[in-house]
């Protein structure tokens, strides 16, 4: 059994673990490449079905090329798509034009996530993050409960060995659920190329150019690169020693800014 | 502040070592757990092999360097773990973290476990997720509390490569006496755990010796660098030749097909194989291993090993649910009801005898009853506590009994490791865990090969059955402390039900009048359906009037032949007050001459010469007969061996 067989097995038990522990779950899916992968794994793990709603958060700065393959994924999987934008903060006129990347991010991604978990009264979510994407994401669980004001109280967290979880929720909390936690970077690209999963084509270069991380249209920038295919991709990884997430403006607007939006509810 | 001083601190330049290629995909990854007491080194460990193994984001040594010549401070390789984690700046401390690196041979995560006593929770997290272990020690210090708590908690989650690195040597003048004798007196501890480290090896972390090659400061040492030592260690590989048991998570019904998904923990499964269930044992064919995409290269009809996650469909419609074991017929796991174990506890509570406690095993829930604490051990001196303990404290191991509600399918005493451990909960935290030992005879089914015999039913119940008589006149007050004593037993986990005069007369017995043959014949009907209930595990609360001394004396000893226990409630109200009350207006009805030989009227009440209970409704509160009832029918229903073990069941 090779490393990424491992990696696939166990991120399919804690979806089907996921599945059977709460009544109301639904996956995040942002059309990123970890998010595929999750999407891949999940139709693996329900033997082609995806019996859980999938929600995408739009903050309404969406490539268009991204809502393009949303399109075109949602009837390839078949997904139950529920697709939320924060528009209550749209009318207040929050946006990029007049904010700053971590107010945005906060209003349009992790209060129109509060938002779209109350309304539908999700009692887990599945996420895609990873723990080598962010040094504070090093800490989490594969079943992280979060309190009713989406706090993550990482100085008590509940014990997980034996693939046994927190699988239990009061009133108000939900369970984060985060099948992706053990796979690098380099795994995702490993995996989509084995796979074959479809991925959209900003991930690859185009004039010398392509995107790493893929976040929002304004703050996100496309790094040097004429890595036209995975391989290419794999190969450059293996000589980058920059952040992935170096693209992404949020993080960097200010010291500590993940930790910031973390702690707030944000993935 | 800008104190200049002189830094005498090994700047660290390039990386010693050559820049390290990336590992290739085939390799496998390794998940390290670094342990040991606080302040023996892990952080400058970690930072270190960092550091070596060319790890290091562009840039971070150069801008930590510079700030801590700012600080005035000594330059330090923890800094980079650190700084990595961002821990100093956010305060998030003493958590489980993962540090990925790589040497040219291999991949690693370092599974970075606090050394504070109070996290126990976040190093079992941890430990128990990886492959292998640093026990790190400090040459100077020798070993101090945590290092023993720690390396038993390896031996204990089953960890079998550790490599022990004898730190600090630098401040021992490299001395390898001080190595020689740390190394003896901890091979020594971990040796009577079952545990053997594959290497001892002296090291200076801050000064990177005998980290990736041999030191010129550590001549006389002759064994690998610790890198080298990590390079030889194996990721944990699957069990070989072990027997099939896939783990059941779930059963999917999402279109035509009944899949059957799990987690394939040992051997294989093929589609054709025969495949056994337990508990339970139903057996069928699998018929198909289900894959999606269906086309993919590499799937098909298995084998499936172990380790991998697989959906199947069986030949026959049977009956199965998550937390079945599928197995091959022929070698199937045990089920056990009765256990020993050893376990470790995590939560502020103690566990304490007699406590029922959910237990989850592979993808099986279950409650289990603390039978009994053999002893618990102080896992810094490897002491037991003299004798039988009550309860197992936090962080305290002990080795315990458990008895399970309905039995658990498991493979004890490390033949299938991921069938032979649990955990207990509390509330819906994970509070402790444990490993099976052995699985015992359940003495108190032993004598049956016939699995429904009372002694088995009360193993599954926790209680056995038992009839609690309650005679006396029509309204009397039998009906209602009936009632009360049945809710009140059911609460406490005792199956328990009433068998009255009304229910009888409305049923079973509708054929049958009031004369003394009748009468005896309602009676027989009812001691045979009470003593059924009771050889079914049922503790009967039977409410009938039954006014003659040898009735109720034929109904006693046809208990005690069956070996039932069985106890007189005399429930005693004086006549006036009785047909003061008359709740079903029968007294009225009878002085009137509507119905004949009506007890207490015109038929005679025989009291009991000597009841086992007697309660005087006419003037104690319902509340002080029911207590002396209730602890009457608790103490018949418990059953023989469980002096300590069924202590939970107070009422």
């Amino acid at each position: 059994m090779s490393h990424l067989d491992e990696l696939e097995s166990h991120s399919i038990y804690l979806m089907r673990e996921a599945f059977h522990a709460f009544e109301r779950p639904a996956m995040l899916w942002s059309m990123g490449k970890d998010s595929n992968v999750l999407v891949w794994l999940a139709m693996k793990a329900f033997a082609g079905h995806i019996p859980f709603p999938v929600v995408h958060v739009d903050t309404t700065y969406e490539f268009p090329e991204m809502l393009d393959f949303r399109a075109w994924a949602k009837e390839h999987y078949g997904l139950d798509l529920i697709v939320w934008v924060n528009q209550e903060a749209r009318a207040r006129g929050i946006g990029y034009e007049n904010n700053d990347p971590v107010t945005v991010t906060h209003e349009l991604k992790t209060v129109a996530l509060q938002q779209v978990l109350a309304a539908h009264k999700f009692d887990a979510l599945i996420t895609g993050i990873r723990r080598d994407e962010d040094s504070t994401r090093a800490k989490e669980r594969y079943f992280s409960p979060r309190n009713s004001d989406f706090e993550w109280d990482y100085k008590d967290q509940p014990p997980e060995f034996w693939n046994h979880f927190t699988t239990e929720v009061g009133a108000g909390e939900h369970v984060r659920v985060q099948p992706l936690l053990d796979w690098n970077e380099i795994d995702i690209w490993r995996y989509l190329e084995r796979e074959k999963v479809p991925l959209p084509g900003m991930y690859f270069s185009r004039e010398g150019k392509r995107f790493r991380s893929l976040g929002c249209m304004p703050i996100s920038k496309p790094v040097e690169s004429n890595a036209a295919t995975i391989a290419d991709i794999i190969e450059e990884l293996k000589t980058t020693k920059t952040s992935e997430r170096a693209g992404r403006a949020q993080d960097h607007h200010e010291r500590n800014a993940m930790q910031k939006l973390r702690a707030k509810g944000f993935m | 502040m800008s104190t200049l001083s002189p830094s005498t601190t090994p700047v660290p330049a390039a990386p010693r070592s050559a820049p390290s290629k990336p590992v290739s995909a085939a390799l496998d990854h390794l998940n390290l757990v670094v342990v040991g007491h606080v302040d023996h080194g892990k952080s400058t460990l970690i930072g270190r092999l960092l550091f070596d193994t060319n790890s290091v984001e562009d840039g971070k040594i150069e801008r930590l360097q510079a700030a801590a010549k700012a600080e005035g401070m000594e330059f330090e390789y923890a800094f980079l773990l650190d700084a990595l984690l961002e821990e100093q700046a956010q305060n998030i401390t003493m958590d489980t973290t993962r540090v990925p690196f790589s040497t040219p041979r291999r991949a690693f995560t370092i599974i970075d476990a606090p050394g504070h006593k109070e996290f126990l929770k976040n190093m079992i997290t941890g430990a128990a997720s990886a492959d292998a272990a640093i026990l790190i020690v400090d040459a100077k210090e020798g070993l101090r509390e945590q290092t023993r708590r720690h390396g038993f908690l390896l031996s204990l989650l089953g960890l079998k490569q550790i490599v022990v690195a004898v730190n600090k040597m630098d401040l021992v003048n490299y001395d390898q006496k001080v190595f020689d004798r740390i190394s003896a007196e901890l091979g020594e501890f971990l040796g009577r755990l079952g545990a053997k480290p594959t290497h001892f090896v002296p090291i200076s972390a801050k000064r990177g010796d005998g980290l990736i090659k041999a030191s010129e400061n550590l001549p006389w040492y002759k064994g690998p660098a610790l890198l080298e030592a990590l390079e030889q260690f194996r990721a944990t590989p699957p069990i070989q030749g072990a027997p099939l048991r896939l783990s059941v998570q779930d059963i999917y019904r999402f279109d035509a097909r009944r899949i059957v998904a799990g987690m394939v923990e040992a051997g294989q499964v093929s589609a054709g194989d025969p495949i056994e269930f337990h508990p339970g044992g139903k057996r069928s064919r699998v018929k198909t291993i289900e894959n999606w995409p269906a086309t993919a290269p590499g799937v098909g009809q298995g084998p499936v090993g172990a380790g991998r996650a697989v959906a199947i469909t069986l030949e026959d419609e049977l009956f199965v649910e998550r937390g079945q074991i599928g197995a091959p017929p022929g070698d199937t796991p045990t089920e056990a009801h009765v256990f020993t174990a050893r376990i470790f506890w995590l939560h502020a509570e103690p566990l304490k005898v007699g406590e029922l406690v959910p237990l989850r095993l592979g993808t099986q829930q279950g409650e289990a009853r603390l039978v009994a604490i053999q002893r618990t051990l102080d896992a810094t001196t490897l002491e037991s506590s003299t004798g039988p303990a009550s309860e197992v404290k936090r962080h305290e191991v002990a080795e315990i009994r458990l008895r399970v509600r309905r039995p658990i399918a498991c493979d004890a005493g490390g033949r299938i490791p991921s069938l032979g451990r649990f955990v207990l909960m509390r509330g819906r935290r994970i509070a402790g865990g444990g490993v099976i030992d052995a699985v015992l005879r359940d003495e108190s089914a032993s004598a049956d090969a016939a699995g429904g015999s009372p002694a088995h039913r009360a193993a599954l119940l926790g209680h056995r059955g038992a009839v609690l008589w309650m005679t006396g006149l029509s309204g009397s007050g039998k009906t209602t402390l009936a009632t009360a004593l049945e809710a009140r037993l059911l609460r406490s986990g005792v199956l328990a039900a009433i068998l009255d005069g009304d229910m009888l007369r409305t049923g079973l017995s509708k054929n049958l009048g009031f004369t003394p043959e009748d009468r005896r014949e309602n009676l027989r009907r009812a001691t045979e359906l009470a003593l059924h209930l009771a050889d079914a595990g049922v503790v009967v609360i039977a409410a009938l009037i039954s006014p003659f001394r040898a009735d109720r004396a034929m109904v006693a000893e046809k208990a005690r032949e069956r070996g039932i226990p069985f106890a007189e409630v005399f429930v005693n109200a004086p006549l006036a007050e009785c047909e003061r009350r008359d709740p079903k207006q029968l007294y009225k009805k009878a002085r009137a001459g509507e119905i004949p030989l009506f007890t207490g009227i015109d038929s005679p009440y025989e009291p009991p010469l000597a009841p086992d209970v007697e309660v005087h409704t006419d003037r104690e509160s319902v509340e002080q007969s029911l207590q002396k009832i209730a602890d009457l029918a608790i103490s018949l229903a418990r059953p023989p061996e469980a002096s300590v073990g069924e202590q939970g069941a107070n009422i």
